[in-house]
């Protein structure tokens, strides 16, 4: 007996393929609900401040195992793994520089702690971890008033290099002022400087470089600066005088044509 | 083959009277093996928490067991991996580092050899949840709603992996009730025991042995690891009258299939979890621990003692 039922359908067939169609209805919507609640988890990772050496931020995210031998072997015992529920991605060490900073060990524990390679041993030396980078509030600090506080200045273990003092004489009606600048190339984002600001909220604090820091871009040449490369553009014809000889004269350098056009 | 002894209805009422009535000591007494996981489970976490915030040492800056389930390090030396975590890592393409891949094989090789799902019934906290509910529903009487396939879990393990790929994170690791209840008693407490009640009401009230026998990826992943095992569970079929005592406490019934362990002689499932409540409470002494590869002989030595016994 052939299994055929009207329309020519095979029942068993067709139940076989609704089954399926169930079974990947069901994976399909729960695969992606489940992979939703992942990206949203992992949606607040960019505001977090992350021990020394870890690695990019979707690396990091990628690498973390959430054991929490960082916060162990934490000697200040500054590092916290995010609870569920919390602001920042479940279970990953993070660190707040107003309550806790980075004391910079130089034999960086955390680091050694790690088993994964989340926080990454190719960072040698703890004065090159860049955890996050200090920005100063000008509105609100102290040193912009005319006030001498300096306080984040003298605090910051890579004195001199990480925070510098420009002053700005007194001039008439204005206060002679110590004004605090943050360099990044020296700058670790250890945040003693946020621990240490007297004002009622830091007005110093440690960010994650994705949120402060921009880009110049390449196209631009600050010709005035000693190293500076000379472009192309602007090579000397001198430079190459056998090229030149029988190389067609451009009529038109690039980036300058609109001055022979006489089209403006 | 020896044929079956064949046991009357009234053997098995018979065996299950014996469960019964039993006395308020053997009673106690056929607790040992949850009274011994219960110690091991909270021994654990305690071994954890002592390190994190007791500061446990064994030597001058050697910590006890530093880290939790995920990985950690053992007095500073021997690492430990959860080998779900790292495959799963491994999948986002991150490559892990030696310590953690060292970690795995300790933690593989041990659960290779006393089988996968150990770490389920003696070690997960999550279990110590499941098994209140487990007891609650039982007590309570709560029938159920709808059935679910036990093979769902390895559905879910399937998709972990895969969702793993496709996002770029360890799908379970950032879901897990598991890793959320450890880290949360060790490293402070935050909105993680809100899936632990949601699981005790899921296993309570939803579906029987709903997430540990049906959900868990990881119990699924030990699964597939318990094949090896070298401590497992030896029936023999001489003594069992059938009275099914042992299937009414097991969290994983089906592994239990009569048929099944009368031939094969010892309960063979990667599944069975060695959480030891079979074999107290059965009242012929049929389901006993025993070491794997004595299992046979030990089954042909019963074997030829039913023998003589039917003989005589």
């Amino acid at each position: 007996m052939s299994e055929q039922g009207p329309g020519g359908l095979n029942p068993t067939r067709r139940d076989f393929l609704v089954k399926l169609a169930q079974g990947a209805a069901i994976a399909g919507t729960g695969g992606l609900l489940w992979d939703y609640i992942l990206r949203n988890e992992a949606r607040a990772a960019p505001y977090a401040l992350r021990p020394p050496g870890a690695l990019a931020e979707n690396d990091f995210n990628a690498a973390c195992i959430k054991c929490g031998q960082c916060v162990v072997d934490c000697p200040p015992l500054i590092l916290k793994l995010q609870p569920a529920g919390g602001n920042l991605p479940i279970g990953m060490p993070y660190y707040e520089p107003r309550t806790g900073a980075c004391i910079m060990c130089p034999d960086i524990p955390c680091m050694k702690a790690c088993p994964t390679g989340a926080l990454s041993p190719k960072l040698k030396r703890i004065e090159d971890a860049r955890m996050g980078l200090a920005v100063i509030d000008i509105e609100n600090c102290l040193s912009y008033k005319g006030l001498r506080c300096e306080i984040c200045h003298r605090e910051c273990p890579i004195k001199g290099k990480a925070i510098t003092l420009e002053t700005h004489p007194r001039q008439t009606s204005r206060h002679a002022m110590f004004i605090p600048l943050v360099h990044s190339d020296a700058c670790t984002g250890c945040g003693i400087c946020e621990k240490a600001c007297p004002t009622t909220i830091a007005a110093i604090r440690i960010l994650p470089h994705k949120l402060v820091q921009g880009k110049i871009g390449d196209h631009y040449r600050l010709g005035w600066t000693f190293d500076t490369e000379i472009t192309q553009d602007f090579v000397p014809e001198a430079a190459s005088p056998a090229a030149a000889k029988n190389a067609p004269v451009p009529k038109t350098a690039p980036g300058m044509d609109y001055l022979n056009e006489g089209g403006i | 083959m020896s044929a079956l002894p064949s046991f009357s209805k009234a053997d098995a009422l018979a065996s299950t009277e014996k469960v019964h009535n039993l006395s308020g000591g053997a009673r106690v007494w056929s607790w040992r093996y949850i009274v011994l996981r219960r110690f091991t489970q909270v021994g654990f976490l305690l071994l954890f928490f002592g390190t994190a915030h007791w500061g446990w040492e064994v030597a001058k800056d050697v910590p006890l067991l530093a880290g939790n389930l995920s990985a950690s390090k053992f007095i500073g030396l021997i690492p430990l991996t959860d080998p779900f975590a790292a495959l799963q890592i491994f999948l986002t393409g991150h490559v892990l580092q030696q310590e953690s891949l060292i970690g795995v094989a300790v933690v593989l090789g041990i659960y290779l050899l006393i089988g996968g799902r150990v770490f389920c019934a003696w070690v997960c906290p999550v279990n110590v949840v499941t098994d209140a509910a487990g007891w609650l529903r039982n007590r309570l009487g709560i029938l159920a709603i709808f059935h679910l396939p036990r093979m769902l879990r390895y559905f879910v393990l399937a998709a972990s992996l895969l969702i793993t790929m496709i996002s770029g994170l360890a799908a379970f690791e950032w879901v897990s009730p598991v890793g959320m209840a450890h880290r949360e008693i060790i490293f402070g407490l935050g909105l993680g025991f809100t899936a632990l009640l949601a699981i005790f009401l899921f296993d309570l009230l939803i579906l029987k042995h709903g997430w540990c026998g049906h959900l868990c990826p990881l119990g699924a992943f030990y699964s597939l690891l318990g094949k090896t095992a070298l401590i497992r569970v030896r029936f023999d079929k001489n003594t069992c009258t059938h009275c099914g005592e042992c299937a009414k406490v097991c969290p994983e019934p089906q592994v239990l299939n009569l048929k099944k362990l009368e031939e094969r002689g010892v309960v063979f499932s990667g599944e069975c979890s060695n959480c030891g409540r079979c074999t107290p409470i059965c009242p012929e002494g049929s389901l006993k621990f025993d070491f794997k590869p004595l299992i046979r002989s030990h089954n042909v030595q019963a074997d030829a003692i039913a023998v003589q016994r039917r003989t005589k």
